[in-house]
């Protein structure tokens, strides 16, 4: 035993394909309620930032969501929709997401500055148009930075699932366990970290290409810049 | 509900060793523990790093670290390496885990005071600790306490899980339910786990209150 090495890389070998099920299971069990929970923020969000009184409740309640132990939400949750089913783990997922979403999307839609709120108006933009072609766009930025954390939660919090049978990734910790095999666990690990990380920079590409402009103003602002260290505090 | 009524009605569930006094008091301690530890790690190294300005970038690191790491999957691994019987595995990923929102949300709070507010400090006569100690943490202290909330939260949570490689604490109910098929008992200790959680969460409300400056909260306007 004392010989063993820490990483039996024949074992990872050996179940290449069943740790791919497992990873492509993992990401299908964490990207779908994001998907969904980003779909429901929206419009909720939009309320949240049009009308106050809708969006103090809306997240004392998502707060209280948020705060339970998904392992307990799991269990509850068994007798509605199955043990060792994907919907039970997805489920309370999309309330995670959904709280860190909401708040995003009502702060994104508070920094867009009044000038160009007010221009816009000016402009004889309906509402409608506004919205979609001025608000959500000078939104994005905010909204993507709650949209990768969301994410990468979500996937790591998959694997949670295992203990009610259904955990993507989390069944190679289960598996390790049991054994008393580190090799499995340590894949787990690694895998999830790495899906989490991948997710966040395709996140970062993703915001780029939505927003070319802040790559541009960036670039304007340093060719501006007389010298560094002239706007301190300014930043 | 027929289940809650049968593990909250039998009155084995409420003494000895499986008794729900006990775990609970379990459940407390050692959540207690990791997160005294978390904060003594956290609190001291997120008000330097805040103040100074200096390894700004280990803190964003950490962050994402801790958000992508698989809680079960760092808590089997620790206690399958290090072995079973004293807590001291079990307590590392948890205090692993409860350090980043800790030392994220101090950063953030002291590095977000208002500038012209720091130099009013240094201007009136301030030193550096004194600056940092009465004006800088009062002023950042939602912001501060919303972290150990969030570690708080986190530890409830993660300590139920480590039930699972042989904890005491509330997480028990949970797993010995599963691994037994007595989904009684399995409701019980999730509802005891969730209201265990909402009970923190309304606890830093209570702290929110009396701790923070009313002038910083906006409870009193200044004229």
């Amino acid at each position: 035993m004392g010989e063993e090495p820490l990483v039996r890389w024949d074992w990872i070998g050996r179940n290449w394909p069943e740790i791919l099920e497992l990873a492509a299971d993992n990401l299908v069990m964490a990207l779908v309620p994001v998907a969904v929970a980003l779909l429901a923020a929206l419009p909720l969000g939009l309320a949240g930032a049009r009308w106050r009184w809708f969006y103090q409740p809306t997240v004392g309640v998502v707060n209280v969501v948020y705060s339970l132990p998904s392992l307990a939400v799991f269990i509850v949750l068994i007798p509605v929709t199955g043990l060792a089913t994907r919907t039970t783990v997805m489920v309370p997922l999309v309330f995670y997401a959904m709280a860190v979403l909401i708040p995003a999307v009502v702060d994104g839609l508070a920094s867009v500055p009044d000038h160009v709120r007010q221009s816009a108006v000016a402009m004889g933009f309906t509402p409608l148009r506004r919205l979609l072609g001025v608000e959500l766009p000078i939104a994005v930025p905010v909204v993507l930075a709650g949209l990768r954390v969301a994410t990468v939660s979500s996937i790591s919090l998959v694997s949670v699932g295992a203990l009610v049978g259904r955990g993507g990734l989390g069944y190679l910790f289960i598996d390790g366990w049991q054994r008393q095999f580190p090799t499995p666990i340590i894949a787990g690990i690694v895998l999830v970290v790495l899906l989490a990380g991948l997710a966040d920079l395709l996140l970062v590409l993703a915001q780029r290409w939505l927003t070319p402009w802040s790559a541009a103003r960036v670039a304007a602002r340093a060719q501006a810049r007389p010298a560094a260290g002239e706007r301190k505090g300014a930043a | 509900m027929n289940w809650l009524a049968d593990f909250f009605g039998d009155p084995a569930n409420w003494s000895g060793p499986d008794g729900i006094p006990l775990r609970l008091a379990e459940h407390l301690e050692f959540a207690g523990l990791s997160l005294l530890l978390a904060m003594l790690v956290a609190l001291p190294l997120g008000l330097w790093i805040g103040h100074t300005g200096r390894g700004a970038l280990l803190v964003v690191l950490s962050a994402n670290a801790a958000r992508a790491l698989p809680t079960l999957g760092l808590l089997v691994l620790v206690v399958l390496l290090m072995g079973v019987g004293t807590i001291a595995p079990v307590l590392i990923p948890l205090v692993a885990l409860a350090v980043p929102p800790i030392l994220v949300n101090t950063y953030e709070g002291i590095r977000g005071v208002d500038a012209d507010l720091r130099d009013a400090a240094y201007g009136m006569g301030l030193r550096g600790g004194q600056v940092l100690g009465r004006v800088l943490v009062p002023v950042a202290l939602p912001l501060i306490l919303l972290g150990l909330r969030t570690a708080a939260i986190q530890v409830v949570a993660t300590a139920t899980v480590a039930a699972y490689v042989g904890l005491g604490g509330l997480g028990r109910y949970i797993i010995d339910g599963l691994a037994t098929k007595r989904y009684p008992l399995a409701v019980g200790g999730a509802v005891l786990v969730a209201l265990l959680a909402l009970a923190v969460q309304g606890l830093f409300g209570v702290l929110q209150r009396f701790l923070v400056s009313p002038g910083v909260s906006g409870r009193q306007k200044i004229r």
